[in-house]
This record gives structure tokens, sequence and C-alpha cells, in this order.
């Protein structure tokens, strides 16, 4: 049976991992290389690499970073950030990227989804969808589209978003609820559900992550098809074994 | 005797990880040659031939590529083994693209995933199929040494294989089907799966692959 996977989020700025900078200015800084490492020992199914530098001069380290982790660590890697153009996407891929995760350059011009999945294949193609609840109590459930880290609204409506996604060719959606990123509340259930849902394709649940139940109500209640976290492994609160434990226990198939 | 692994470069993705985990497991007098040339791949001991993206655009890739007869050569004379779309293109046919032929290297076709299919759990089953799911081995080879059966390795794939004879297959997988995840013949090893983003049991694999000595073959 196909196991449900645990992939840990890095945040990566200028080559160095960085902890908590939505929280506090803790940025203790490790080695990508060193991180994935870990992770992979752990039994992390896939790693996420976000790319969190402002500037662009700065990309080209990031391509250094995968390259230096692909040499050593043998799972699925993803990058994300910054990912604007073709050839963004090709360099990540040459550098030993498996996927990409492409959001606010999907959102303002959706044919690039469709360009890229032609040329690389859709199984290298993730379209990350940061999404908001706008509907208010009593009214039936609706998110929209957000860019600029939940700052700025799109008026795309995130169910009619996500099948036009999978349409235009994605491999998978990686879901973020902006509503919970950081709150350590768990995930938005009901985003999950009704975009898994909707789609054809795997969906990644994202945001509000605070406890190992977290995970397991992703899969059971989400229908997640993998579940996303950063800060409760960054700060070590739980290894991903642990994790992975916790999810077989209850139930959840998992790689252990 | 230090040995050569071409991997066949046939400009259809990124071979940097395929070549990566085999210098991961080779010995050090090893050589690893990523390669799209038909002289060098006839030359090497061993060859690995990877591949992903559509039916259609791999076998005109091939063909642009004048590697038709090397690949069919190695593929009945040295160690090969084929991965995903490496796996895939030694069929006969397959339903991508509305239809691609192969390169027929045995019977049998490619299909795609049925739609709609309901997994244990009572949801859907969604396509691609990607992630890590359990190779069944059917039984002994080379390659499944030192490896438990039931192992977990990473699929990602819309496609699976459906050979004419099933004394081919070297292992099963679940999903929505029971579908043929490796096939074996002679001195020939193809499998769906990434051995190289499979962690320790495709490292294994790979590492038993640049050490097999078939005698079935030659």
């Amino acid at each position: 049976m196909l196991a449900k996977r645990i992939i840990p989020c890095l945040d990566v700025d200028n080559g160095r991992v960085v902890k908590g900078v939505k929280f506090v200015d803790i940025r203790d800084a490790g080695d990508p290389v060193e991180v994935a490492r870990r992770y992979n020992e752990e039994g992390a199914d896939e790693i996420t690499f976000l790319d969190i530098t402002a500037s662009s001069d700065d990309r080209e380290t990031m391509v250094h970073v995968v390259e230096d982790v692909a040499s050593e660590v043998f799972i699925p890697l993803t990058v994300g950030g910054g990912i604007r153009v073709a050839d963004d996407v090709l360099r990540m891929l040459n550098a030993g990227a498996d996927k990409v995760a492409i959001n606010t350059a999907a959102v303002f011009n959706p044919e690039f989804v469709k360009e890229v999945t032609d040329r690389f294949g859709s199984q290298c193609i993730v379209v990350a969808i940061d999404a908001k609840q706008v509907s208010g109590e009593g009214e039936p459930l609706k998110w929209e589209i957000f860019t600029h880290g939940g700052r700025k609204p799109t008026g795309l409506d995130a169910v009619e978003w996500a099948r036009k996604m999978a349409d235009y060719g994605a491999g998978e959606i990686l879901l973020t609820s902006m509503d919970r990123d950081g709150t350590k509340v768990g995930f938005d259930l009901a985003l999950t559900r009704t975009i898994g849902d909707a789609v054809p394709i795997p969906v990644i649940a994202s945001g509000g992550v605070g406890n190992l139940e977290h995970l397991v109500e992703g899969v059971q209640e989400g229908g997640a098809d993998a579940v996303l976290a950063a800060s409760i492994f960054h700060f070590a609160e739980y290894s991903i074994g642990e994790a992975k434990r916790f999810m077989a226990e209850r139930g959840v198939e998992v790689r252990l | 005797m230090a040995r050569r692994v071409a991997v066949i470069d046939y400009g259809m993705g990124n071979l940097r990880s395929v070549a990566k985990a085999l210098e991961h497991v080779v010995e050090a007098d090893d050589q690893v040659l990523v390669t799209s040339r038909p002289d060098e791949i006839l030359d090497a001991d061993r060859v690995v031939f990877p591949g992903q993206g559509a039916a259609r655009d791999c076998m005109i890739a091939i063909s642009e590529h004048h590697l038709n007869r090397a690949l069919l050569d190695a593929a009945h004379s040295k160690p090969f083994l084929g991965i995903c779309m490496g796996l895939q293109v030694l069929m006969e046919f397959s339903e991508e693209n509305e239809g691609t032929e192969l390169l027929k290297l045995f019977p049998g076709n490619v299909r795609h995933f049925p739609r709609g299919a309901v997994g244990p759990d009572g949801r859907r089953l969604k396509i691609p199929h990607m992630g890590w799911n359990q190779v069944h081995h059917t039984g002994d080879h080379p390659l499944w040494q030192a490896i438990p059966d039931n192992s977990r390795y990473y699929f990602v794939h819309s496609y699976y294989v459906d050979p004419a004879e099933p004394d081919i297959t070297a292992a099963t997988t679940d999903y929505g089907v029971t579908f043929t995840s490796a096939l074996a013949r002679d001195s020939l090893f193809a499998v769906q799966f990434h051995p190289e983003k499979s962690a320790a049991a495709g490292l294994t694999l790979l590492h038993n692959f640049v050490r097999w000595e078939p005698s079935a073959c030659c």
C-alpha cells in the first residue's frame, strides 16, 4: 500500500537554513546538507527547500545548495521560492531537484504551468497554493488564493484554482492554509479535504502543525496524501522517526 | 577490476541523481560515465538506462540520438538496468500520447492507471502514483540481495507495464491494480520505481547491480 509521506520543510536564506523567522529572530542557521542528511537518516520521505532569499543575485547560492544536498541525500528533493521562468525550473532540475514548486508565477501567468509541465513533465511540477478562508460564519465555506505571504488577495477561488492547475498539468499540489500557518493549532482540515476531493492529483497539506496528532488528522480527516511541517521538526520537538511511529500506531500507512 | 558504468543520456530529464547515486555505491576505481554516445555505451561494462517524461518524447529522443541499436545491443549483451521510462520503453506499445510504438524488447503494453479507482481506505487513488510503495519480490534475484521483501521504494508515474510473458516479472506492486514494478531476463533488469531516490533500499539495489555478474547471459 502506498505510504503517506512526511515532508520536512526547510527555509533557506542565502545558502543557510534559517529557523523560526516567523516567530522570533532565531537565525540559528544550519548547513542545509547537514540538516537534510539528518532528516534523511530519521526517515523523511522527501525534503522541501523553500528559498526565502530576497535578492536574485543570491539565488545562484540555492543552486549550489541543491547540488550539494543531491550528491549525498538520495530521497526526493523539492525546491520552491523565486521560480519565475522556465530556465529557473531547468536550473533547479539540473542541480538535482526532483520537483520544483511554483506559486506566485502561476497566479500571475497560469500558462506558465502549462509551459513547464509540457517541457519537463508533470512529475516534477508542484503548484504551491496559499489559501485563506473568506467565507463568514454560517456561509458555505470558501477560500481565496493569496500571494506575498498571505497579504495580497487575488480574487481566485481556491477550489477552482486547484482544479485549473491540475488541468494544466501540475503533478501535485502543495496546499498551505494562510489562516493556520505558524499557529500550531493544526491543519485547516476542511480546506485540505475540499481541495483533495476536487483534484485527481496528490495534495500535500501544510500550515499549522503543532503536534503529531495534527499529522494524523491531516491524513485521516483531511485526506492528505502527504503532510508537510517545519517548526516541529526544526526545534527538535519531535523527530521524523517519532512522528512516523506515532502515525503508524494510529493506523496511518507510513514508511518506517 | 575497475568497472565502467554508462548512464545513457538522451536528453530526457536530469541524470545527475542517477549518476550521483551510482558514484555513491561503486568502488573507488570504478567509473560512472554519463553519455549519449553509442560507442561509449557499447564499450561500457554495464549500462543504466533512466528516463522520465512522456513516452513519445522518449522514443523521439532515443531515435534522434541514434541510440536504438546501441540500446538493444546493450540490453542483450551486458548488465542493463532500466529505470522508470527506461523500463516502459522496453515494451511494445504505450497508451500514452494517443498510442506510442516502443522498442519492442518484451511483448506487452504500457497502460494508464484506471481512473477513478478506489484505495483500501475507500478514497480515490490519485494519479500520478507518487510516493513510497511496497515491492513484492516474485522470486530470488541477485539484485534483491540484502533487501527485505516488501521494501518500499519511491515511485512517480501514471502508466505501468503489463508484460505478456508473466515469467519476466521480478516484482509486483499494488496501486488499484497489481502491476509489474520490476522485470528481469538474463542480464537485463528494469524497475518502475526510482532506486536513486529510494534511500537505503534503492542504494542497495544499485550496489547489487554494479556487482552483478549474470551467468545466464552472453
